[in-house]
């Protein structure tokens, strides 16, 4: 980023601990030590998108194979075991490792601008969060490589797949990566919720009143409650798992007495709120495209947001209409059934609010605006086949077939893929300071329009003749064959879409023919649209004084008394925090942590178990010394001094 | 922003907020709030499976055998009046009152501390009891699940103490450098609402893990 103008000041002289071991990077630093050590919180938005964005190719891969060995019935491309592989890793991946640090990335990147805040609350917090996300997503891919390979268990992992005594492959090490692998991922999550929500309800510039807020920052308040809530459910989940398979407890071993059920609730109880989790973002997403393109404020804004709320409170209610086929009771199932049923009402409200917002606008239909029509029709379809779920017969009829499959798909990728794509083309020229090809923007969209109804919209009524899904292949003469095959081209469509998208992403940060894009190219809403592209390492040079929502609209458009103002220039100029090692070495010390636990134990000559936690000590140790430090070093600093149209 | 807050901003330490409520608290609470649900788990998972496990086999556990409810309940009354060290702790800090501060949090690790070796005396105890041991698999050698639930949701919460005592040895040997000041009252404050929030929990799983064997 240009810092030319910017007038150099020396940092603040700061006391050297004897713990100082390693010289923190002042401002100027660049190239690889800058990105390992940023605690910006744009910078940490591109990291965990490009990350994200590499899983996303990756687990793309991954449902290709799965799609190439169901093109003919008994095709033996892939082993049973290699496909069970193939789709818990698939699942696993695109819920942890593409979609919530996509949303991540967004979170991270544009929540700061749309409040006018100088950074989220706890930048150093907010760098250990991604370098855990990326601990685990080591964690998780490198299961490949030891005894058994990849999960082979779901991504849902029910008991008793999990269990040491019904393994195929004999000590089998895929389970355990899995475990651990998800344990990182959600201390990453967590971290970065805790950091959000302080963020968003302290940081907010003067005159942002809550109910100023764009509704993508409402979103992210509500995305980060659901995952601080619903995360430790699963965490203790995984600690119940992880004794179970390494130290002989009970929990989940029905032949000593534990009840593989309580997985199954437990797994849920975070399960469904991870679904709004997932597709939340994306809705607060389209929030901000649907009014900029069709240039009108947003319809029933209050409602929305509320409509959000509820469906996170509500996502708390329904866990076990995924549990129907178990047994539960007619009360339990009922009410289930009720409060599914009741959750359509507020999503419903949400997209009638989409389409008042569209109502009489002039509508561009750029990119972005595409992908969110998309997104909300897709999401729509998706949605209905939702409701049907809710009735418990339809239910029991459906379960473990491809109508489930082609569901959450219209739900997962028509639904928040699409939103998250949409925001790509929505806020890229934001960061990257050019504008997308709109050509290119709109063959990527069609591909993908194309390519995924082709594929998951047959596979309803593959579910109504009864193919299972997670099932390895299929026999011929049940009428599977020709749907199979369409969906399998169409798969491939799809992936040609994303491909070229992701392609398009990351050329447009080298690309130097590009459009530059200026500071507000679609004459959006938000406070981010008032500074320039790319948005400068300090934000906003003044901080601004909010008169009203929408309000680089009202600077444009508004009368002249809702115009924003901006504080007083600070005789302390802008405060920067210094760069730290320590998020990075934390997160490493958490990977080998998890790498000592996952062989600490061995088979001994006369088969005792010989337990050694060296290699898990020092990964301890390294972490908790990188914290003390971390903690004695200080947020350090030094001051910029822009002048007062450099945004 | 009105002129009350802009002299705020002067001020180093007291940054504005939009709640005035100190960041570093409000992160705090969030993470609390989390945790709830974490301790929430765990006891669910214990009184799920407290009646439908006590019989596995012909082998009846009757818990009242091994838990020896007078230590349990000495090493309550010692964690609950760490805590009033613990708010006299964040009080004298406030203050201002360095030596005053230095000295409960002193008592706190104290009392933590005794709080720790009871539970550590107590599981060897229950783990070793000949004829009568309960471990993480079993009990009396035979496969059960009381001790998974026990012991992972006891022993949780015993890891929580020893973190809590851990960042306030931290705090007591930062007090020797003499750099501490009423600057630092707010994350002593943060470490407070931990340790209270430990405690409060240990005040559930007492009446809910042990009490109620005795009267359910």
């Amino acid at each position: 980023m240009a810092t030319e103008s910017v007038k150099y000041v020396a940092p603040e002289t700061k006391p050297k601990t004897l713990l100082d071991v390693f010289r923190r990077p002042d401002q100027h630093v660049t190239g690889i030590r800058d990105w390992l050590t940023t605690i910006d919180h744009k910078k940490i938005g591109l990291l965990y998108g490009l990350v994200a964005l590499c899983s996303l190719i990756f687990g793309g891969m991954q449902a290709l194979l799965i799609r190439s060995q169901l093109w003919a019935p008994n095709q033996e491309l892939l082993t049973p075991r290699e496909y069970n592989q193939m789709f818990t890793m698939h699942g696993t991946i695109m819920v942890f490792l593409v979609i919530m640090p996509l949303s991540a990335a967004f979170f991270n990147f544009v929540m700061p601008l749309q409040i006018g805040a100088r950074d989220v609350a706890f930048p150093r917090l907010n760098a250990l969060s991604l370098w855990c996300f990326v601990a685990g997503a080591i964690i998780l891919n490198l299961s490949w490589f030891f005894t058994g390979g990849a999960p082979a268990i779901g991504w849902f992992a029910y008991s008793p797949l999990t269990d040491v005594r019904f393994e195929e492959v004999a000590r089998d090490l895929g389970p355990d990566f899995w475990v651990f692998g998800i344990q990182v991922l959600g201390l990453a999550s967590l971290l970065a919720s805790f950091n959000f929500i302080a963020t968003l309800i302290n940081m907010r510039a003067p005159g942002m009143t809550m109910m100023r807020m764009p509704v993508f920052c409402w979103m992210t308040l509500v995305v980060s409650f659901l995952i601080i809530l619903a995360f430790p459910a699963i965490t203790i989940a995984l600690v119940e798992l992880m004794f179970d398979r390494n130290y002989g407890t009970n929990f989940y071993d029905f032949l000593e007495g534990g009840k593989p059920h309580l997985w199954q609730h437990l797994f849920w109880i975070f399960g469904h709120p991870e679904v709004y989790i997932l597709i939340l973002p994306a809705m607060g997403i389209v929030s901000e495209v649907v009014p900029t393109f069709s240039r009108k404020p947003l319809f029933g804004y209050g409602l929305v947001i509320f409509s959000g709320a509820i469906i996170g409170f509500m996502g708390f209610a329904v866990w076990s209409h995924h549990m129907f086929t178990t047994g539960m009771g007619i009360v339990a199932t009922s009410a289930f059934s009720m409060l599914t049923m009741l959750i359509a009402i507020p999503t419903g409200v949400k997209i009638f609010n989409w389409i008042g917002t569209m109502w009489g606008g002039k509508i561009r239909f750029d990119t972005p605006m595409l992908f969110a029509l998309g997104f909300i029709t897709m999401f729509m379809v998706g949605g209905f086949t939702g409701i049907m779920h809710s009735s418990v017969p339809i239910d029991m009829q459906q379960q473990d077939t491809y109508f489930v499959v082609a569901h959450f798909h219209y739900v997962l990728i028509g639904g928040a893929l699409f939103g998250l794509f949409c925001g790509f083309y929505f806020w890229l020229p934001k960061m990257t300071g050019r504008m997308l090809d709109e050509k290119m923007g709109k063959i990527v969209f069609t591909l993908m329009f194309i390519g995924f109804n082709t594929t998951f919209f047959p596979m309803h009524y593959l579910g109504m003749i009864g193919q299972p899904r997670r099932t390895h292949s299929y026999n011929a003469g049940n009428g599977f064959e020709m749907w199979n095959q369409i969906a399998t081209v169409g798969a491939f469509i799809l992936g040609i879409g994303i491909l070229l998208g992701v392609i398009q992403f990351m050329r447009s940060f080298r690309d130097k023919s590009l459009k530059p894009a200026g500071k507000n190219p679609w004459d959006a809403r938000s406070l981010e649209w008032t500074l320039s592209s790319p948005v400068k390492e300090y934000n906003f040079a003044r901080t601004p004084i909010v008169k009203a929502r929408d309000q680089a609209w009202e600077n444009n458009y508004g009368p002249r008394e809702l115009h924003s103002e901006k504080e007083p220039l600070d005789h302390h100029g802008v405060h920067m925090p210094d760069h730290s090692w320590y998020p990075l070495f934390t997160a490493i010390g958490f990977l080998v942590l998890v790498i000592g636990m996952l062989f600490h134990s061995s088979l001994g000559a006369d088969g005792e178990i010989i337990r050694n936690y060296t290699v898990p000590i020092i990964g301890g140790i390294i972490a908790i010394t990188s914290m003390i430090m971390w903690s004695l070093e200080g947020p350090g600093g030094y001051h910029l001094f822009p002048e007062e149209d450099e945004e | 922003m009105s002129e009350a807050a802009a002299a705020h901003a002067d001020e180093h330490h007291e940054p504005y907020t939009s709640t005035g409520i100190p960041t570093k608290k409000v992160l705090m609470w969030a993470f609390l709030g989390s945790d709830c649900m974490f301790f929430g788990t765990l006891i669910s998972t214990h009184l799920i499976y407290r009646k439908i496990s006590a019989t596995v086999g012909t082998n009846y556990l009757d818990i009242r055998d091994i838990f020896d409810i007078e230590l349990t309940s000495f090493s309550t009354f010692i964690l609950l009046a760490s805590s009033l060290f613990m708010a006299l702790a964040v009080s004298a800090i406030h203050k201002g009152n360095l030596n005053s501060t230095r000295w409960m949090l002193f008592g706190t690790i104290i009392f933590g501390g005794i709080f720790l070796a009871c539970q550590v005396y107590e599981f060897t105890h229950f783990a070793y009891a000949p004829g009568n041991e309960l471990t993480l698999s079993s009990y009396r050698g035979e496969p059960h699940v009381f001790g998974s639930t026990f012991f992972v949701l006891t022993g949780t919460h015993g890891t929580h103490v020893a973190i809590g005592v851990f960042w306030l040895l931290g705090w007591l040997a930062y007090s020797f450098t003499g750099k501490m000041s009423t600057a630092d009252a707010m994350d002593i404050e943060c470490c407070g609402l931990y340790w209270h929030f430990v405690d409060i929990v240990w005040i559930i799983i007492f009446p809910v893990v042990y009490l109620m064997e005795y009267a359910l």
